[in-house]
């Protein structure tokens, strides 16, 4: 779960990191009036989860009233634009009314998980406030990282140290190692995936502050903070994902593309080679679905109905190789979607194979199917019937 | 011999009496694994429906039974606990199928339990055909012979063994690494046991898009296996960019995870790569025949 900025920087209060004094505002209303009793000169965010908002005019400027009304209400009036993070673009539903800050620096952090050391990894350069594939780019030799033994945590060295590796300006030392701290605390007491400040600015008053947050939460890990729950509800999903949990799939579990071949595979690896296989026979997919493991009935049903009703699938490839998920059941799944769906039938071509896989085709072919031996056997089949 | 796990292995499976950990200790057992018992808090002294015994807490199931490998079939909160409690208990193996064990817990786990091989979590389990399985895996498609595999899928596993063996090349030991960030067990932990190991003669090595796991096992097959038969296989060429981790995670990693980026990594380190899983036997048949 990725959270917004205003929701990220409330994570960022609580863990004793800086940030600037704002307001989180809905209407254009609650801006002017926030203005109106505290004068000032106020920046204007467009609350979003894809980045890019400067370059999309969607970051103002207002020192009265008015101008924060009409600031806002321009953010607001357009969703943002589609980049290469986010080719639907995502509608802007509230803004952060924040503090302006008299920037002499900016420099980057983040916390993640490395996966090659299995350890959290602190990573920092001097080189903030732009995109960070950019800087990585340009500057690799910028960055430097610190991975934290887990049975010792964090300590104040590791910031230290990074702030003279990293070369931040004199002006970050004394409070960085404190805001690092904090970071760490936020990533374990909340399950985060990616704690990231960026820019992380030094003002010309010698304060450091975080002037954004990225905050990824581990969706596991939600069940110990129901608290997130309310954050959660308002969090945009796109279509494939509001589809995908219709259907009773996790959000990742369902995407869609404009081919013709409809696809569904148990595992993702599975489903990713299912994809392909169907790209090496020449044809196009139209989605990539994993039904997950212990596929019963129901859910190979809503499997079936999503992708006939929801893709331009012209035929229906299933390639089930089971372990958990069984093959007899996948068959009744299969039998039972197609008796019982009032969506319109497309052909289908079935490889069912692994567990109980001869119970699961005799249960298909007393049901009139022919189920296909292999993955490229039955790409080429339905990549034939798509056309 | 096989690596991790042989005919003689000791399997207790926690949570042996919930609906996964009871179906799966049922095949387990048909398969010939040693399964000797299993744990479920406050359901000691019962027995299963297989016959086995079922213990209140793993020190007591190892004590009683002698044994070594753990199997994990517990929900994801439970998962790093029971984790802990076999370390504490001595063991020095274990295996989780659970999927969604937060990525804190693994984190704390694997940084904190040195000696403890894991295999998982969120993975199929592993197999020396024809000697024990252990985990979720279909016995059926595996056949007993010389070629050691290593995935991070499960089904794409399967149906790359299913090929394999149709072949006529049977495995050594299959081992199913698990589809999270952090894992016990990678690639290289691997690769680092099948050079050790006399029957496995060549390696299949399935990988997919994200982290880095591939090419860090490129790198080690250029510099201390370059003389044995390896073909690799990646999914998801045609998937759609991954949303999860943020790009501050890739660049940790030293790379986007991209297809094309592991690829080129095993191209580079002398290692075939199919363009479909139905090519690995005659890929690896070749390599087998040029290099031995």
């Amino acid at each position: 779960m990725n959270l917004m900025e205003y929701q990220g920087k409330e994570l960022f209060r609580r863990s004793g990191i800086p940030v600037p004094r704002s307001q989180h505002c809905k209407t254009p209303d609650e801006v002017a009036a926030f203005i109106e009793k505290n004068p000032g000169k106020w920046v204007i965010k467009a609350q979003v989860l894809m980045g890019g908002r400067g370059k999309a005019g969607k970051i103002k400027f207002a020192s009265t009233p008015e101008e924060g009304r009409k600031a806002a209400t321009e953010i607001m009036a357009t969703p943002m634009p589609p980049n290469r993070q986010n080719p639907n673009g995502e509608p802007v539903n509230s803004v952060l009314v924040e503090e302006t800050l008299d920037v002499a620096l900016e420099s980057y952090c983040a916390i993640s998980v490395d996966r090659t050391t299995k350890k959290p990894a602190i990573i920092v350069t001097r080189f903030g406030g732009m995109d960070v594939e950019e800087v990585h780019e340009k500057h690799p030799e910028s960055f430097h990282t610190f991975y934290v033994d887990t049975a010792i945590g964090y300590s104040p060295f590791i910031g230290r140290e990074l702030a003279f590796k990293a070369d931040l300006d004199a002006g970050y030392r004394k409070q960085f190692p404190a805001i690092v701290a904090g970071m760490y605390n936020l990533f374990f007491a909340y399950g985060a995936k990616l704690v990231e400040i960026n820019p992380l600015v030094l003002t010309k008053d010698g304060r450091v502050i975080a002037a954004d947050a990225k905050v990824e939460l581990d969706d596991d890990a939600l069940f110990r903070h129901p608290e997130f729950s309310e954050w959660q509800k308002t969090l945009p999903l796109d279509e494939d994902e509001t589809l995908a949990a219709a259907a009773g799939l996790g959000i990742r579990n369902f995407r869609r593309f404009p081919g013709s071949v409809g696809t569904m595979a148990n595992g993702a690896g599975l489903a990713m080679a299912t994809m392909d296989a169907v790209k090496n026979a020449g044809g196009e997919i139209a989605d990539f679905l994993d039904v997950g493991g212990g596929a019963n009935a129901e859910r190979v049903r809503n499997c079936y109905e999503l992708v006939v009703n929801h893709t331009g699938a012209k035929v229906f490839f299933i390639n089930i190789f089971g372990g958990i998920t069984r093959g007899d059941e996948v068959a009744k799944g299969i039998v039972e979607a197609l008796n019982t769906t009032k969506a319109r039938k497309i052909p289908l071509v079935i490889r069912l194979t692994g567990t109980n896989e001869e119970e699961g085709r005799r249960i298909l072919k007393a049901a009139g199917m022919t189920p296909v031996e292999t993955m490229d056997e039955g790409a080429k089949r339905a990549v034939e019937l798509a056309r | 011999m096989s690596i991790f796990l042989d005919k003689n292995s000791k399997v207790f499976v926690q949570g042996i009496t919930g609906a996964e950990g009871s179906y799966h200790t049922g095949r387990m057992l048909a398969y010939g694994t040693n399964v000797v018992g299993g744990v479920t808090p406050g359901k000691g002294g019962q027995k299963t429906e297989h016959g086995l015994p079922v213990f209140n807490t793993v020190e007591a199931c190892i004590a009683a039974t002698g044994a070594t490998h753990q199997c994990i079939f517990v929900p994801p909160a439970g998962a790093a606990d029971a984790l802990f409690e076999a370390y504490e208990a001595g063991v020095r193996f274990s295996v989780c199928i659970t999927e969604g064990v937060p990525v804190h817990d693994t984190l704390r786990v694997v940084g904190t339990t040195p000696g403890m091989r894991i295999i998982g979590p969120n993975c199929p389990g592993l197999i020396s055909p024809g000697k024990s399985s252990i985990g979720i895996m279909p016995g059926h498609v595996f056949k007993e012979g010389n070629v050691g595999l290593i995935s991070r899928s499960g089904t794409l596993t399967y149906e790359v063994v299913d090929g394999l063996t149709r072949a006529g090349l049977g495995q050594s030991t299959c081992v199913g690494i698990g589809g999270d960030p952090i894992i016990g067990t990678t690639f290289v932990d691997c690769l680092r046991e099948f050079k050790n190991d006399p029957q496995t003669q060549a390696v299949v090595v399935c990988g997919e898009i994200g982290g880095s796991d591939e090419e860090d096992a490129a790198a080690f097959i250029k510099e201390h296996l370059a003389g044995m038969p390896i073909v690799a296989f990646v999914g998801g060429r045609n998937a759609p960019p991954g949303k999860s981790l943020g790009h501050a995670g890739a660049i940790i990693s030293g790379g986007f995870g991209t297809a094309q980026s592991k690829i080129a990594a095993f191209q580079a380190a002398g290692v075939p790569v199919a363009d479909r899983p139905s090519q690995i036997p005659a890929l690896l048949a070749e390599r087998m025949a040029t290099l031995v």
